[in-house]
Parts: structure tokens; C-alpha cells; sequence
């Protein structure tokens, strides 16, 4: 199963990426996505939305379920995916591409790298 | 996600057959069964009834028979719909009702013979249906729960007439909705109605219990050119919710009547004999229902969810019973139970979806065209 080595993980399978410039694009794994199914509308906060790690940043809903996201690290939300809107299963498709979800400007350090790395995610998932 | 606690919970004959097809084993009604299949998925199998034909293990129905020469007289006081129609070999869709007209389950009624009727009940309320039928029936020495002895696999879709036709070829083949024949498999009898819970053509099938594996692993290897596909429970919600088929604990329960559930058509309040809950339910109808059941569609992104409250102008005025997005349609659906006055089709309401009021409207259903795979 996909774990790219040059991303961070949470327990509850978001991934999170360093853009270099203070900023992490963020989104679900492909774990997360198999396991939710046919994505089917994702809803994300607004640009300027403040966002805390391990709270509640949007929600992603599959035929089956409807499931939380929550944010992998403390920020402001700087962009949101709005192609998502149109295409839900980008999410599916493409997790670590297209299917990106917001990106947030850090308000702290040291949450980043606090994420599980890619080995570590990958015997969370039991890979 | 959650993890599932696999303790007291009930197998079907299939269970070894679904962990080999990658099943993703969850809980539900008590048993441990299939949501969706690895590497297909809800929307895959959705699809593959609508065009093909899906194979479902519904073993963990229960059966209850009723015999003796009374059998007709107990069945039709027992549940809703006018059983003396019955002809041997045919079926009927009824509500069986508590004294105050309130659902206790709904259930499937085959007529096998004159004396022999079996109720084919949801795995959830087996226990509670027997029970309460050994506690009203004029006869409860003659009437048996059954559920031990039969396994059940529907066979639903375009191509499940063809599929059956390979394997047991037999006299359901053909025929149109809610009857049952005897077809023969390598010598043992199975029972073939012609009924289902997704709306297209198709198959329920009783198999002996020590039967089910090879019956089910014959027709996925027959089927292979038909698009054949196990479906789990996954699908077969959005199917059934598609068709506005009730399914108790969401458009059915102990609070709620079948009439304001909109299966009216099954609940003869002028059958002669009535039956038990009927004064209850006429007094009901009389007195005026306090809710019923519609199809609404939302108008914005999102998708419905059972207990979503229902909005008009910010007052709660329904509550969504089962929804989703229609995999057919292509949309969302939701069946929820609303005051009576605001049934019409195109009455503008909203779901409220996490705090938020979404636009939604009252349509008719089915959700879909059965039998077209189109919306």
C-alpha cells in the first residue's frame, strides 16, 4: 500500500506535507481513502479559518459513512482544494495528489515533526 | 475507525466463503457479516446489481413456519396484508403490528402449501417476532422458528434469471415478483422466490444450511461472463434506499405504524377477519397520522444521514430515517419522516447537516427506475 517516504502521518490517517515555506499541504492517506470507499463530498473550512492539531477541520463523506478530519498540525488554513468540489474522488484516485485537501501556515514549531514518519505510519496501518 | 468487537456474534454457513473473497467482516443485527468486498467496493457492487447480478448472503434472516390446518386463519391474523389471496406458491410483503397498530417487525409471508406458511423475518427481530407470535397465536404449538435450518442467498439483477437458469434451472425462472417454487440442485430441494430488496429482477433462494457454500461458490463461478459479484451489506442499503424500501429500526419500528411508513398498500384495514393491531390502526388513520414518510432530495452538497433533523423556516418539522448518495442517481437521497402537511411533492425543506440548513425537496419515490439502472 502507497506510504510515501516524504510525508507525515496522524493516528487517524491524514498526511501532512512540508512545503518549504512554513506552510503543509494536507490530506488522506490512501489507507484512509480504501478504507471510507467512493468519496462522495468533502467539505473543508473556509481560507483564514483557524485550525488546532487533532481538531476538527472538515469532514469527508463516502456512500457508507461520514467521517472527521482532523488537523495535523496548529495553523491557519492559507488555501482549500476547491476541486474537490467538483470531483470528490480525486480523494480517491489521487490521496497525495489531486485529492490534497488545505494547505495551513504553521503556528508552531515542532508539531511537523512530532508525526509519525512514513515507517512509523506504515506499522500503524499494520503494512 | 472503529474496531469491531467479534464476541457473541452469530456466523452464517458463508462466513469462511467471505473472508476468502476479502469481505470486510463487520457487526450487524448480532451477526458477523460482510459490508463490502476488497477490491470492489460499495459503489462497484451497487453498479454490478443494477447492470449484472450480485450474489448476497441474507442467511441471517429468520424463518419462521406455521403449519396445521388452521395455518391460513393464524397467518392472517398474525400480520397485515390479506394472506387468504394466497395461492400455494405465492408470497406476499406484510407488516406483522402490536395491539396498538405499531410495527413489531416487517416480513415476507410464502404460502407453501394450505397447511405450511413460512415468514421469512429481519435477523434483528427474529426473537422478538417468535415471541410475540408464540404470545398472540391462536395455535403456538404449530409454529416454529426455523431460522437454524436455512441458509439464504439472493441472487438480484438484469442477469440473475440467466445465472439461476445454469445452476438450478427451475420453475421461478420466469415468473413474475412474490412467488416461490421448489428447483432442484444436485438432488436437494431449494426454495426460489422471486422476490429481493433492491428492485431488480431476481431471486431469494432457502438453501440447506450445509448447502450454502457450494450453492454460492457454483453460481460465482457459473456467473463469470454474467458479471457476477458478491455484495455486501453496503450495497444492499443504498439498493434497497433507492427503491424506498422501509427497513426496520429506520422507516419501521415499535413507534410506528405502517401506514405512516407509506406501505398503506400492505396493511388491509378491510380485510373481513382483521387482523392484530388493525381497530388500533383504523383508529389511528381516523384520528389523523402524525407523521409520514417522504423521498426528499437535497439541492446542496452534502449528504443526509438517518437522524439529520428536518427544517422548515429553522423550525424542526421531520427527521431524515436513512440516507445517502445515490449511487444510481448520482445524488443525494434521503427517505425521513415529516408532519403530514408537508408531503407534497416539490415542498421546499431543509436537512440539517451538522448545524448547517441545507436545501432540500419532497419527491417521489422509487429514487430510481427499477430494472433500467438509470435514475
Amino acid at each position: 500500500m502507497s506510504v510515501p517516504a516524504n510525508l507525515r502521518y496522524t493516528n487517524d490517517h491524514e498526511w501532512a506535507r512540508d512545503e518549504g515555506d512554513g506552510t503543509f499541504t494536507v490530506g488522506v492517506t490512501h489507507h484512509a481513502q480504501e478504507a471510507l470507499g467512493g468519496i462522495v463530498y468533502v467539505e473543508l473550512p473556509a481560507e483564514g479559518t483557524r485550525v488546532t492539531a487533532g481538531g476538527r477541520f472538515g469532514t469527508v463523506e463516502s456512500t457508507k459513512s461520514v467521517s472527521e478530519l482532523y488537523a495535523p498540525i496548529s495553523g491557519v488554513v492559507v488555501a482549500k482544494n476547491e476541486g474537490l468540489d467538483a470531483a470528490p474522488e480525486a480523494v480517491n484516485d489521487d490521496p497525495y495528489g489531486m485529492g490534497w485537501m488545505v494547505r495551513i501556515q504553521a503556528e508552531a514549531s515542532g508539531e511537523y515533526a512530532a508525526l509519525m514518519d512514513a515507517a512509523a505510519y506504515a506499522v500503524h496501518i499494520g503494512e | 475507525m472503529s474496531d469491531i468487537h467479534h464476541t457473541d456474534l452469530q456466523r452464517t454457513p458463508l462466513f469462511d466463503a467471505h473472508v476468502a473473497l476479502g469481505g470486510q467482516m463487520v457487526a450487524f443485527a448480532g451477526w458477523e457479516m460482510p459490508v463490502q468486498y476488497q477490491g470492489k467496493g460499495l459503489v462497484v457492487e451497487h453498479e454490478a446489481t443494477r447492470t449484472a447480478v450480485g450474489l448476497f448472503d441474507v442467511s441471517h434472516m429468520g424463518e419462521i413456519i406455521v403449519e396445521g390446518p388452521d395455518a391460513e386463519v393464524e397467518v392472517n391474523r398474525l400480520v397485515s396484508n390479506d394472506v387468504s389471496v394466497l395461492a400455494d406458491g405465492d408470497a406476499c410483503y406484510a407488516v406483522l403490528c402490536h395491539e396498538d397498530g405499531c410495527a413489531v417487525d416487517d416480513l415476507y409471508v410464502y404460502r407453501l402449501g394450505r397447511e405450511r406458511f413460512l415468514l421469512c423475518v429481519n435477523a434483528s427481530n427474529a426473537d422478538k417476532d417468535f415471541a410475540h407470535i408464540q404470545a398472540v397465536a391462536l395455535h403456538p404449538e404449530r409454529i416454529h422458528n426455523r431460522s437454524k435450518d436455512f441458509a439464504q442467498i439472493a441472487v438480484q439483477g438484469p442477469n440473475a434469471s440467466k445465472l439461476l437458469a445454469r445452476v438450478a434451472p427451475g420453475d421461478a425462472i420466469g415468473l413474475p415478483r412474490n412467488f416461490i417454487r421448489v428447483h432442484d440442485w444436485k438432488g436437494a430441494n431449494l426454495l426460489v422466490a422471486t422476490t429481493g430488496y433492491t428492485g431488480e429482477a431476481g431471486f431469494e433462494i432457502f438453501v440447506p444450511p450445509e448447502l450454502a457454500t457450494p450453492f454460492w461458490n457454483e453460481l460465482l463461478a457459473a456467473g463469470g461472463d454474467l458479471g457476477v459479484m458478491p455484495i455486501g451489506l453496503g450495497a444492499r442499503d443504498t439498493l434497497r434506499l433507492e427503491m424506498g424500501y422501509p427497513l426496520y429500526g429506520h422507516e419501521l419500528d415499535d413507534q410506528t405504524t405502517g401506514l405512516e411508513a407509506r406501505v398503506g398498500w400492505a396493511m388491509k384495514l378491510k380485510k373481513v377477519a382483521g387482523f392484530i393491531g388493525s381497530e388500533a390502526l383504523k383508529r389511528r388513520q381516523a384520528a389523523g397520522l402524525p407523521k409520514k414518510l417522504v423521498g426528499l432530495e437535497l439541492l446542496d452538497r452534502g449528504v443526509p444521514r438517518s437522524d439529520y433533523p428536518v427544517l422548515l423556516g429553522g423550525e424542526v418539522v421531520g427527521k431524515v430515517t436513512s440516507g445517502t448518495h445515490s449511487p444510481t442517481a448520482k445524488k443525494p437521497i434521503a427517505l425521513a419522516f415529516v408532519r403530514p402537511d408537508l408531503t407534497q411533492p416539490g415542498t421546499e425543506l431543509a436537512i440539517d447537516i451538522r448545524g448547517q440548513a441545507k436545501k432540500a425537496v419532497v419527491v417521489p419515490y422509487p429514487f430510481v427506475t427499477p430494472g433500467s439502472a438509470k435514475a
